[in-house]
């Protein structure tokens, strides 16, 4: 005697939240009722396990059902076979494109293509996040690029608008196709202590400052492409540490501003040069696709980890920083105003969003 | 009355991808009705198209608009090969026939496939204009308005109700043509499903020419059906009540619908009948009686010899107590009464109403439930007027040659004599709640019928009695309106049955029985204690494989003991439950090759009229035959679970001062063993001094470990978790404060029996647990709902092949609110339901489409008093409103988020000019309330969508609303079929997504028409097949049911300006997209 067939259909559509985040997790049916016998689920309603089951099953048959429309969220609105309330549409779309940190850290910067596909294993070994789990959550990350790739207009917008996600979420996805596609390198060990959400506050900052979108928001990939212009403009910052002078003056604007209100000062005023080159170097190589990848892990190293074994705090580094930049400015002969204060918003917010344990 | 029948075909969205190549479909649509055939140009690469065609019109005789669907296909353009098929609309444009119903109909349809299913959808408007032309001579019927409905249709009132009217029609069916060896199987169940829907428009059409030759302009409690007979044919059989209702002006509508009384409804309404099609009409037919079998042809008996036939004696049930009272009180008032209404209805060959519920004061007396089955050999259609390849030219009802219908015909005439025989014997002239089944399985065909004897109210019946004036007092029964109905209406000295009669609990004047068993739902003025339950009686019966009579015989052997168990199971039940009658009863027996199972379900309730059941006795047969303390074990178990059962129903009837009402069993010295037989009893009774009422405890004797099995499998219906209530009734006894949350579904369970020689016990056992697991599944999924209750859970129950069970449910689940459910005011619960709907009209309205600015006026109206009723406990409702509000908020602060960021950055001033904007302009033009303005965004947020919400229900009402139109009854067949079984996740898979669309395609018809819900819902036939080794499936669906606009309860005002906008806005929006 075996069950043959077992199904229940709503008129609206029923789904359980809890069944549904095993379903995204990946959790087999047999593993998700195990779970839900922990929960402690049986104790309502009577329910034997042949029961939890049997709605486990009919639960994953219908998420099954309904991938298919979420992978285009503007579709489960006016499709018509599933019945489903606009807040559960909602949850729906919030849920399925909701990913793991964790997994996102490891594919962050790199290209969505079918060979890192192929690496999702070992991935999901590394970051005991499901395989079925990662796959979700890869095919979101280059559907959701693929789309906003040929649109025009603000990224975070687009991709808003397309798969109808909460802001924080869409800004999240902005910053995951603006890595994806400047494939910047997060990968190293150097960059192991940054979070995706260090990255991603990073990535807002790039792409509402130094996208050509920043100037001009109504061109192709405006918010994905850095301004080449303004990379250009870049090396003519290399003036100030260049000019013998000019990095002088810099220097002695900076420790008046800075003496008496740091414990660190005497590091700071012997390190000057190395890191006034360091940032601007950095500044001037932006040109080169090759030194856009390696922007945050050259900010570690010419910036972020001198200041560490100097012993700065982050108010020291905040400090700093302000002062360096705002010092630029009294500087007689730096004409460079606009694009040192675009260039150092930037880097200044980075730097503190990265300087941390 | 010819007309003219115009469809635009508007666009296409979300095809499938028909070229590899391109990955994207040029498609084109043919418009067919009849024999005439339009195309529209071909939109080459697009998986969106825009089509917007001419105006196709098709000029047609109202006879074809009845029966024939609009067919509209849509295929890809191949240049060259053959244009492929990617789906199919079938439309049926009877609603469009009625004035009042719906006038357009537009929407966006599922494109449907038999093989893939849904592909994409298609926005179609359709049109039709009438001719006014009195043809005397006309065959169609447009104009009779048909309810699935078992009760007199809110916003209707009934002047007059005509009585049965029944039609069958019969055809080859084409998957059993010789054709189908070469064609492909979507073109056969094309062929199907076409077919179906042909006979369906055919047999509605005819049974509204019978309507109108009543006098009558309606038919309600609907019930169409089909008999699959494989190879003799395809069958498709329909009953129904005549009537003639009148339509309530909206202003005077509220709670109008069975509350009214006759007496307060102006009798000048019936002039105004918008029925003129129906007074015109009586000559039309002139010759044709009412009777209802064609013209019989010489030979039909000599064919009727051929075929084999065994009529079932029938059971007749009614209370099974020991019985016998002296009935001092003979009612003469009540033999004058029984002639006078009995005139009225000897014109009817067969007095019967498919109707179960009433207006008050229709239903004076209920006797029991009549039943008849018989077994028939199927025979094949042997047709001339069909060749093989023009097949679909439909039978002719007159034509010489179609003599095989008459014996279908003769065999439901057969079945319908010996109900009203049985009827007359419980010495009622009427029945009510009357529904007719089959069960196929190869060549033999069980057809039942059932129903509840009863006395009418002969005011009804009779034409020129509705003058009020004239009413005859003195036939009229004093009794009083909860209890008259439980008053027996037969002759206590000559009874019919043996029978326990005391006087009425209530009035005291007159006898009822002790147990009522009926058919129809539970009338609303009623006196009940306590709740109401689902009672069922499940059983399984083996039989041995036979072919042709020796199988018709076995069959035909089994039945009455069938029925004779459930029977017993449902009176064991019930007194387990300390209830005393059951509405709502039916009886399904489903034959398979080796057995035979049965399911009765009712809804058991304690009448306070009736005395209180006794309880159950225990009882060896022989002192020594079983230890006398097991016995006492039982015996304690069962004296528990009905304690328990009194206090979880509520059961706490008036306590009445002369008699012990709480003391559930007798003395054993008056125990009466009646276990078993009626005629055991007749011994015993005189020595019962019944008079008083004393109950009398049902005994059960433990005679051999059968016994043991069965008072094991009584004890082992679990009751409902804490929360839950359940009945298969319209309502639900001892519970009307509804609240606002809905969830229709529909589940179907197979069972495979692998262990081949199973006993009868072993296989009822399985069937038992299977149901209650149903059940228990049920309670689990919609625990969300709690408090709530599964109402009107419909069961049915085949035998698809030699090993397998099936069973499939239909019910809605409905919250309500746990604090007043003790209230049982009649005003208390309209109010809050008004409350709960406030609350929720927010969404499922601006949801539509065609919520325009009507709507948005009534909806800030309401808003402020919406915001401030609390969530109440239903927090975790499955419905759409009660989320609403919280949903919005969520939105609102996301948008909120958005918008202060957008702000705070220059650039994206311009960029998100487009979407900005239409947000400020409806923030400006709107000066609406805040919940109003929020919700208005967060549709909006989904690209403005246009999917209707229809709500579905197979009870006759939405808790909460008010049903302000009927646009025309629904009723769809389709066929889906798979060769990649496994590929589409197996049976469950391949039935899940099928049910489904079947809801989807539902859904779209009904907003097509302008309507947002669907009552009286039912599925009526599944029938599912499988081959797993051939990875191939089909299953077969036909439902039915009302399309209608309902709206909340409280805006009764704005009620027709919105209904206007509804249809009119509808297709403009619809249009627009």
């Amino acid at each position: 005697m075996s069950v043959e067939l077992d199904v229940f259909v709503g008129n609206t559509t029923i789904m359980d939240e809890e069944v549904y985040q095993l379903w995204l997790d990946g959790y087999t049916v047999n593993d998700a009722v195990k779970v839900r016998m922990e929960g402690g689920v049986m104790d309502e309603c009577e329910a034997s396990k042949d029961v939890l089951l049997s709605d486990t099953m009919d639960q994953y048959r219908t998420f099954q059902m309904c991938e298919r429309l979420l992978h285009s969220p503007a579709k489960l609105a006016n499709q018509l076979l599933f019945q489903i309330p606009p807040h559960r549409q909602i949850m729906l779309i919030e849920r399925y494109y909701a990913f793991d940190d964790t997994f996102v850290r490891e594919v962050l910067g790199k290209k969505l293509s079918k060979g890192t596909k192929k690496d999702l294993d070992d991935i999901s070994a590394k970051t005991s996040v499901t395989l079925k789990s990662c796959r979700r959550q890869f095919d979101n990350f280059k559907r959701v690029f693929k789309v906003v790739e040929e649109l025009k207009g603000p990224l975070v917008e687009n991709i808003r608008q397309h798969f109808l996600l909460s802001d924080k979420l869409a800004r999240d996805y902005a910053a995951i196709v603006f890595f994806a596609n400047n494939r910047f390198e997060t990968g190293k060990r150097k960059l192991q202590y940054l979070s995706f959400q260090d990255f991603a506050f990073c990535a807002g900052q790039l792409i509402s400052n130094w996208t050509v979108g920043a100037v001009d928001n109504m061109v192709e990939d405006m918010d994905v492409d850095l301004d080449k212009e303004f990379l250009q403009e870049l090396k003519e910052l290399k003036i100030l540490i260049t000019d013998k002078d000019l990095l002088d003056q810099h220097k002695s604007l900076v420790c008046t501003a800075l003496r008496g209100k740091t414990k660190v000062f005497i590091e700071m005023e012997g390190s000057f040069k190395n890191l006034s080159r360091g940032l601007i170097n950095i500044a001037a190589k932006l040109t080169n696709t090759k030194d856009v990848r390696d922007f945050f892990i050259d900010l570690v190293e010419k910036f972020i980890e001198p200041c560490r074994s100097d012993r700065w705090s982050a108010a020291d580094m905040k400090l700093y920083l302000t002062h360096y930049t705002n010092s630029a400015h009294i500087l007689d002969t730096f004409k460079h105003q606009v694009v040192w204060d675009r260039y150092m918003g930037v880097v200044k917010s980075c730097i503190f969003k990265m300087y941390h344990d | 009355m010819p007309g003219k029948l115009k469809a635009k075909i508007v666009a296409g969205r979300h095809l499938p991808v028909m070229d590899r190549a391109s990955d994207l479909t040029d498609a084109f649509v043919e418009v067919k009705f009849g024999n005439t055939t339009f195309k529209t140009d071909v939109c080459p690469k697009s998986l969106n198209p825009q089509w917007n065609s001419e105006w196709f019109k098709f000029e047609v005789d109202d006879e074809d608009l009845q029966d024939e669907p609009l067919q509209i296909t849509v295929l890809d353009h191949d240049t060259y090969s053959a244009n492929d098929a990617i789906g199919k609309v079938y439309i049926d444009i009877d609603p469009l026939l009625y004035s009042e119903a719906a006038s357009v109909i537009s929407g966006w349809f599922p494109i449907y496939d038999t093989i893939h299913g849904i592909r994409g959808e298609i926005n179609v408007i359709v049109k039709v204009e009438l001719f006014n032309d009195l043809n005397r001579f006309r065959q169609s019927s447009c104009g009779v308005k048909f309810f699935c409905t078992t009760c007199i249709p809110q916003c209707y009132r009934a002047t007059l109700v005509h009585g049965f009217v029944e039609e069958l029609v019969v055809n080859e069916d084409p998957e059993y043509q010789w054709i189908d060896r070469i064609r492909t199987p979507r073109a056969s169940n094309e062929a199907r499903q076409r077919l179906i829907s042909l006979m369906s428009g055919e047999l509605q059409r005819k049974i509204g020419l019978k309507v109108l030759e009543m006098g009558g302009n309606a038919v309600v409690g609907y019930l169409q059906c089909f008999d699959l007979e494989g190879e003799s044919g395809l069958v498709v059989r329909a009953i129904g009540t005549a009537c003639t209702l009148d339509k309530l002006s909206s202003g005077s509508a509220p709670n109008t619908n069975t509350h009214m009384h006759p007496n307060t409804a102006p009798a000048s309404n019936a002039c105004n009948s918008p029925s003129k099609d129906g007074k015109e009409s009586p000559l039309a037919h002139g010759c044709r009686s009412t009777h209802n079998s064609p013209v019989h042809s010489v030979c039909s008996s000599q064919r009727l010899s051929q075929n084999f036939s065994v009529s079932v004696p029938t059971l007749i049930f009614t209370g099974m107590g020991s019985g016998g009272s002296a009935g001092k009180e003979a009612g003469p008032l009540r033999t004058l009464l029984r002639q006078q209404t009995q005139t009225a209805l000897e014109q009817r060959e067969f007095p019967f109403f498919t109707l179960t519920s009433f207006p008050p004061g229709f239903l004076l007396h209920v006797g029991g439930v009549v039943s008849a089955r018989s077994v028939k050999l199927l025979d094949r259609i042997h047709n001339p007027a069909l060749g093989n390849t023009r097949s679909y030219k439909l039978l002719d009802w007159n034509s010489v040659t179609a003599d095989e219908p008459e014996t279908r015909d003769a065999w439901w005439e057969e079945i319908r004599q010996e109900i009203k025989s049985h009827a007359r014997a419980l010495g009622c002239h009427a029945v009510v709640g009357y529904s007719e089944s089959t069960s196929i399985c190869e060549e033999v065909c069980i057809l039942s019928a059932s129903g509840t004897a009863a006395i009418l109210n002969p005011r009804y019946m009779r034409e020129g009695c509705l003058d009020i004036g004239c009413t005859d007092h003195r036939f009229e029964e004093p009794s009083p309106p909860n209890c008259g109905f439980c008053h027996i209406p037969y002759d206590e000295l000559n009874m019919p049955f043996p029978a326990q009669l005391t006087y009425c609990y209530h009035c005291r004047r007159q006898k009822v029985p002790d147990v009522l068993f009926t058919t129809i739902d539970l009338p609303s003025e009623a006196a009940v204690a306590g709740k109401g339950c689902l009672i069922q009686a499940r059983l399984c019966r083996l039989k041995k494989k036979a072919q042709g009579e020796a199988n018709a015989t076995a069959i035909s052997n089994l039945l009455p003991f069938m029925e004779y168990e459930l029977h017993t199971q449902l009176m064991n039940k019930l007194k387990l439950r300390s209830m005393n009658a059951l509405f709502g009863l039916h009886i399904q027996i489903s034959v398979g090759e080796n057995m035979l199972l049965g399911l009765a379900s009712a809804t058991g309730v304690y009448l306070t009229a009736l005395p209180a059941p006794g309880g159950i006795q225990i009882a060896g047969k022989t002192p020594g035959d079983l230890s006398s303390e097991h016995i006492s074990s039982i015996q304690k178990r069962i004296n528990d679970t009905i304690a328990v059962n009194k206090e979880l129903y509520q059961i706490n009837p008036p306590e009445l001062a002369e008699e012990g009402v709480g003391s559930p069993i007798p003395e054993p010295r008056h125990r009466s063993r009646l276990f078993r037989s009626h005629s055991e009893s007749s011994d015993e009774l005189s020595e019962l001094d019944l008079s008083h009422g004393k109950k009398d405890a049902f005994v059960l004797e433990i005679d051999d470990t059968d016994a043991v099995e069965d008072i094991h499998s009584l004890l082992i219906d679990a009751p409902p978790p804490t929360g839950f209530y359940s009945c298969n009734t319209e309502n639900m006894p001892g519970i009307s404060n509804w609240t606002s949350g809905v969830q229709m579904f529909t589940s179907v369970r197979v069972l495979r029996l692998s262990n081949a020689n199973l006993t009868n016990q072993g296989l009822n056992k399985i069937f038992t647990d299977l149901c209650e697991n149903l059940l228990k599944s049920f309670y689990f999924k919609l625990r969300s709902m709690i408090p709530c209750c599964l109402c009107h859970l419909n069961f049915t129950v085949a035998v698809p092949e030699e090993e397998l069970i099936q069973v499939t449910v239909t019910a809605v689940a409905m919250t309500y609110d746990k604090e007043q459910t003790q209230e049982k005011t009649a005003e208390k619960p309209v109010n809050k339901g008004s409350l709960e709907a406030e609350e929720q009209l927010q969404f499922p309205l601006e949801l539509c489409a065609d919520s325009s600015s009507s709507n948005i006026q009534t909806a800030s109206k309401i808003s402020g008093v919406g915001e401030s009723t609390n969530m109440s406990p239903r927090a975790a409702s499955v419905d759409y409103g009660s989320f609403a509000d919280r949903c919005s908020t969520w939105l609102e602060l996301l948008r909120l988020k958005a918008h202060t960021i957008r702000r705070g950055s220059v650039k994206t001033s311009r960029r998100t000019q487009s979407l900005a904007h239409s947000v400020s302009s409806l923030e400006r033009c709107s000066p609406l309330q805040e919940g109003r303005s929020r919700s208005l965004r967060s549709s909006r947020s989904f690209g403005g969508s246009s999917v209707t919400v229809v709500k579905m229900t197979p009870l006759s009402f939405l808790p909460g609303t008010r049903i302000i139109k009927y646009l025309g009854i629904i009723n769809m067949f389709f066929i889906r079929e798979t060769t990649s079984l496994r590929e589409e996740g197996g049976v469950s898979g391949f039935l899940h997504s099928f049910i489904a669309e079947v809801f989807a395609m539902v859904r779209a018809h009904v907003a097509a028409l302008g309507g947002n819900a669907v009552v009286s819902y039912s599925m009526k036939e599944c029938v599912f097949m499988e081959n797993p080794n051939k990875n191939q499936a089909q299953c077969l669906i036909n439902v039915s049911g009302d399309a209608v606009i309902c709206i909340s309860e409280t805006d009764q005002e704005s009620s027709a300006s919105t209904a206007n906008t509804g249809q009119t806005g509808g297709s403009e929006t619809d249009g627009a997209t």
